[in-house]
This record gives C-alpha cells, sequence and structure tokens, in this order.
C-alpha cells in the first residue's frame, strides 16, 4: 500500500493502560490476543479480567493474521476529505485465535468479491514509527481450490 | 393485583425537525417545552413534579432543568447505563420503580436532542468537508472506557451508526436469505403511517419500493432510506403512582412490564462486540429480555396490539420482530413481506407514528409517547379497541422495552 488507506485526518486510534500493549505489539507488526493464563480464553480487544474465570492473570498470544470474513459493510460516505469511497469495514473470525474475531478493514478487493467467508490474510499499514494498523487483503492462494474465482486479485 | 403498578399520565412534545433546523432555541429550552406540553397533558401543574430521568448522552441535566422549571424540589434525578436510544423505555423503568417504592411521586421522563448546535452522531468530530492540517498520525491516550474499546473501530472507520449497525444485519442476510426488498417494505410501510400525523418530519413525503431500491447507498446494506431520521425536537413523557392517575385529565396507561438488558460481551453492539457469541450476532441482542419481559407481563407476542419498535436501522427493527417473538428466527424478512406490520390489514399494526424512519429520532422516546397515544385512542393511526402495546428501545446495542396496557 504506497497510499494511505484512509487521510491522516480520521480521528488516530486511542489506547489506555489496559489496551496499549497491543499497540505496541501493533507497532512491531504482531498481531496479538489476550490469553488467559488461567483458563486459555482468548479475547479482544484487551480487557483487564477474564470474563469467562474472572482471572486478571493474562499474557499475549501472536496470531497468524489468516482468517476470513465473518461479516461486512461497504461504506460509501466520507469521514474524512478526499477519502476513497467505497470502504470495506469486516469483521474477520482470526484462524488459530481461540475463535477471537477482529474489526478492520479489507484492501485490495473488488467489490463485488468481497462476500462472507471469503479467506483473507494481514497486511499492516505504517502510519508513523510507532503506529501501525493491520489490515486485510483477499488471500493470494486459495489453497484448496474451492474458491478459484478470485483470479483477479492483485497484492 | 395490577394496584400497585406505575402508570403514565401525560405525553407532549416540541415540534420536530430535519436536522440541524432548530438554532434560535436551545436545547434544554426545547426540553422545558416538552416536559410542560407532557405535564399539562396529564392535567399536573409543575409543582406536582418532583423527578427528573433521562438515558446516556442527554446533554440537559435535570439539576439545571429543575431550576429552569420551577420544581419546589427534585426528589429522584436519574440517568440510564445504556447507549444513545437504547434507555428511553428503562427511564421510564425507573420512574415507574421511583414512585412504586415512593421515592417521588410525578417523575418526568424527557429527551431532547439538537444535533446541529453541537456535534453531528457517527462523525467522531471530524468534518468531511473541511480539510485540516494532517498531523502525523501517532496513538492518542484514550481519556475514557469508551475512547479505549473505541481504537478497535475507530483506525477502521467504523464511526457513522449506519456502518455499525450494517455488519449484524448483512450476516442476517447471508444466513437467512433476507433481501434489500424486504427492508425496505418496512420503510415504506412506516411512511405510510407518517402520512396520517402531522407531527412527522416525512409526513408530507410518501416512499415507495421503488424510491427505496434507487436510494443512495451509505452502508452496504442500508440505503439512505434504511437509515433512521436526524431530527430536532424534544419530548415527554409523565409517571405517576396509580393514586394519582385515578382522577387526572386522561385515561392512564399501565406499565404492565419493563426490562433492560445487555448480554454477555454485548458492549456498545456492533462497534465493540465482534466477540459476541456466533449465535447471538445475527440478532437484535433482545431475546433473552423479551422472554423476562413476557413472563413479568404474563403475556406473550400472540397478546400485543400494537408495537412500537425502536427503528434506528430497518434491519434492527427486522431482527427485533425475531427476538420477541412475533416471528421465528430467521423469518423476519417473510413476516415483513406479509404486511404485518401495516396499520390497514396488517396482524401486527407496528411505528403507527412513522418511528424514527419517518416521525422523528428522538431517540425513540417518541415511540414511548406513541404507545401511550395508541392505547388512549390518540394515535393519527389508530388501532381499534387496542389494550397492549409493546415499546422497544434500541436493538443490536444494549437495550430496553416496554409492555404498556390499557387501564
Amino acid at each position: 500500500m504506497s497510499k494511505r488507506f484512509f487521510p491522516d485526518t480520521m480521528p488516530p486510534p486511542m489506547a489506555d493502560a489496559t489496551t496499549l500493549p497491543w499497540w505496541q505489539a501493533a507497532a512491531e507488526h504482531r498481531l496479538v490476543v489476550q490469553e488467559c493464563t488461567a483458563c486459555g480464553h482468548t479475547r479482544l480487544p484487551p480487557s483487564p479480567i477474564c470474563p469467562e474465570c474472572r482471572s486478571d492473570a493474562a499474557d499475549w498470544r501472536e496470531v497468524t493474521g489468516q482468517g476470513e470474513v465473518y461479516t461486512y459493510t461497504l461504506v460509501h460516505r466520507p469521514i474524512a476529505a478526499g477519502q476513497d469511497l467505497p470502504y470495506a469495514i469486516v469483521v474477520i473470525a482470526l484462524q488459530g485465535a481461540g475463535g477471537v474475531r477482529i474489526i478492520s478493514n479489507l484492501v485490495d478487493v473488488e467489490p463485488g468479491e468481497l462476500k462472507i467467508g471469503l479467506p483473507v490474510e494481514l497486511v499492516w499499514e505504517d502510519m508513523s514509527e510507532d503506529l501501525a494498523i493491520p489490515r486485510f487483503r483477499p488471500q493470494h492462494e486459495s489453497g484448496t481450490g474451492a474458491e478459484s474465482g478470485r483470479s483477479g486479485t492483485k497484492p | 393485583m395490577s394496584s400497585a403498578r406505575a402508570q403514565i399520565v401525560g405525553v407532549g412534545e416540541s415540534a420536530y425537525s430535519r436536522w440541524g433546523k432548530i438554532g434560535d432555541v436551545t436545547e434544554h429550552a426545547l426540553a422545558c417545552q416538552a416536559i410542560s406540553r407532557a405535564v399539562e397533558d396529564a392535567g399536573l401543574s409543575m409543582d406536582d413534579v418532583d423527578g427528573l430521568a433521562s438515558f446516556a448522552e442527554d446533554r440537559n441535566e435535570a439539576i439545571f432543568l429543575a431550576a429552569e422549571l420551577g420544581l419546589p424540589a427534585l426528589r429522584f434525578g436519574n440517568m440510564v447505563w445504556m447507549p444513545g436510544g437504547g434507555g428511553g423505555c428503562a427511564a421510564v423503568s425507573n420512574a415507574a420503580m421511583a414512585v412504586e417504592t415512593g421515592q417521588a411521586e410525578v417523575v418526568v421522563v424527557y429527551r431532547s436532542l439538537c444535533q446541529g448546535q453541537f456535534f453531528r452522531f457517527g462523525t467522531g468530530g471530524v468534518s468531511a468537508d473541511a480539510p485540516g492540517e494532517p498531523p502525523v498520525p501517532s496513538l492518542q491516550q484514550a481519556n475514557s472506557l469508551l475512547l479505549a474499546s473505541m481504537g478497535f473501530a475507530m483506525p477502521y472507520g467504523l464511526l457513522m451508526a449506519a456502518a455499525a449497525y450494517a455488519l449484524p444485519t448483512r450476516r442476517h442476510m447471508h444466513l437467512y436469505g433476507t433481501t434489500s426488498e424486504q427492508l425496505g417494505m418496512l420503510a415504506v410501510t412506516f411512511r405510510e403511517h407518517a402520512s396520517r400525523n402531522p407531527r412527522a418530519v416525512m409526513g408530507g413525503r410518501p416512499l415507495t419500493l421503488e424510491d427505496h431500491q434507487a436510494s443512495p447507498m451509505i452502508a452496504d446494506p442500508h440505503r439512505l432510506f434504511d437509515c433512521c431520521l436526524e431530527s430536532d425536537g424534544a419530548c415527554a413523557v409523565v409517571v405517576t403512582t396509580p393514586e394519582r392517575a385515578r382522577d387526572l385529565a386522561k385515561p392512564p396507561v399501565e406499565i404492565l412490564a419493563s426490562e433492560q438488558g445487555a448480554p454477555k460481551g454485548y458492549g456498545f453492539g456492533p462497534f465493540t462486540n465482534a466477540n459476541i457469541a456466533d449465535g447471538l450476532y445475527a440478532t437484535g441482542g433482545c431475546e433473552e429480555m423479551a422472554n423476562r419481559l413476557w413472563a413479568k407481563a404474563g403475556l406473550g407476542p400472540g397478546d400485543v396490539d400494537v408495537a412500537q419498535l425502536y427503528d434506528h436501522f430497518t434491519g434492527c427493527v427486522l431482527m427485533q420482530l425475531e427476538d420477541y417473538g412475533f416471528c421465528p428466527r430467521g423469518e423476519g424478512g417473510a413476516f415483513i413481506e406479509s404486511g404485518a406490520l401495516a396499520w390497514r390489514g396488517g396482524s401486527l399494526p407496528t411505528n403507527t407514528h412513522g418511528g424514527s424512519l419517518s416521525e422523528a429520532y428522538i431517540h425513540g422516546l417518541n415511540h414511548v409517547v406513541e404507545g401511550v397515544r395508541s392505547l388512549r385512542g390518540e394515535s393519527t393511526s389508530p388501532v381499534e379497541d387496542a389494550e397492549v402495546c409493546l415499546v422497544t428501545s434500541a436493538a443490536c446495542v444494549p437495550s430496553s422495552a416496554l409492555v404498556l396496557g390499557r387501564k
């Protein structure tokens, strides 16, 4: 991505002490989920206590960033001036992350190609020295070949 | 048995207009107007009022309104922790609890919205028209739990409600084959109801399914006419004890049951709840609450004569129809298509005022107002002999609901 996905006038992400480690990992291009060290439940966004076992002991587990589109919307109205439209907001069900889903954007995708179940992979957008934002794009190889209708996808 | 239950005895509102049209009157002055009219409608005096209640994001603090209105004493000032419109029915419920437990005798629930005087919802304070000095994007300190949570939505442009609520609706379409035309029929039905309502902002603007299908896409699958209005206006309802309600100006409406609720992990709805249970995602999140509500009322969906369902977006109404048991899960589209929601000939006349899609967007408190009118026989789309009305506040986000009954 040579051009920024959003103009720089978009509101910047905000973090508190609970969510800051997630953003620090992101700046190093590591996509992590929070994992309860007591019961193993994984969660996102980060939170102080495990909602399943209520333990406050947690670790950060890096995930591959492979996943599939769980749901989506194509937004046709700008938030910031000069924004490319439409843009895709997606919920991604992450693979190997204990069922965790993440809200993000889908890049390098034709509007007609976007559908629930589309296999995707992580791509980082560097915003500044200490800020990187994870977005997703269609997977380059469809693995099983069952989803072969995406040959036009470009990196 | 029902004699202890709180009653709604007065309703009132200011004029409603499009977003940003009210600039010469302050939002709190509009609140005072709506409260005064509701108190007058009840046949009460402001000297009788000893409680004020509202819900999340209200800028008009009860302590100042009490001073402006000259209340002899504010015994009960209350806010509900539910985002946006989700707390409308809950605010009425809190007012009812206050009068039923003797904390206050006459509580007015109010909402006033003049977004044009403040900021527009869903913009995050950014203006798409005015390019500012682009700062170097960097991580900022979140000074609230809301902003820290929104840190996982805002960087992706997830700020507009139309985009957030599109997410569960799109999944519902995927799972059950729900169509844009079915959503459109709902908008057309509510607009037809608004055509008889002189208060309705869109009352003079007929809508056809073709108009809906031709309307611009906002956030797929939401077209323009799938989205509620943005309005300026205020409304209020007066809640009191059954004893006090007995000799007032209008027939009282009884609060048969009230519930509020957010399922596990629900947070701020689709802005922050991507990780709720899979079986909950393509729903309005109201099913458990609805079951509690029906049990408490000793009634079921089949007993409802008229419904006023919170309609921020068409898909959220569709999912509510399933949550509250008016049709099986996944069949909301077919239910709408059958004409069930229509005032003329429908089995469940819904949003007889036109709803937020066509009357006005006053965070759904106008649905409570219409619920009262529909049981008094004062609705402009009256349902003959209606005895039970369901009113809901929001869906797909923490929400609340009331079952109202005619005395």
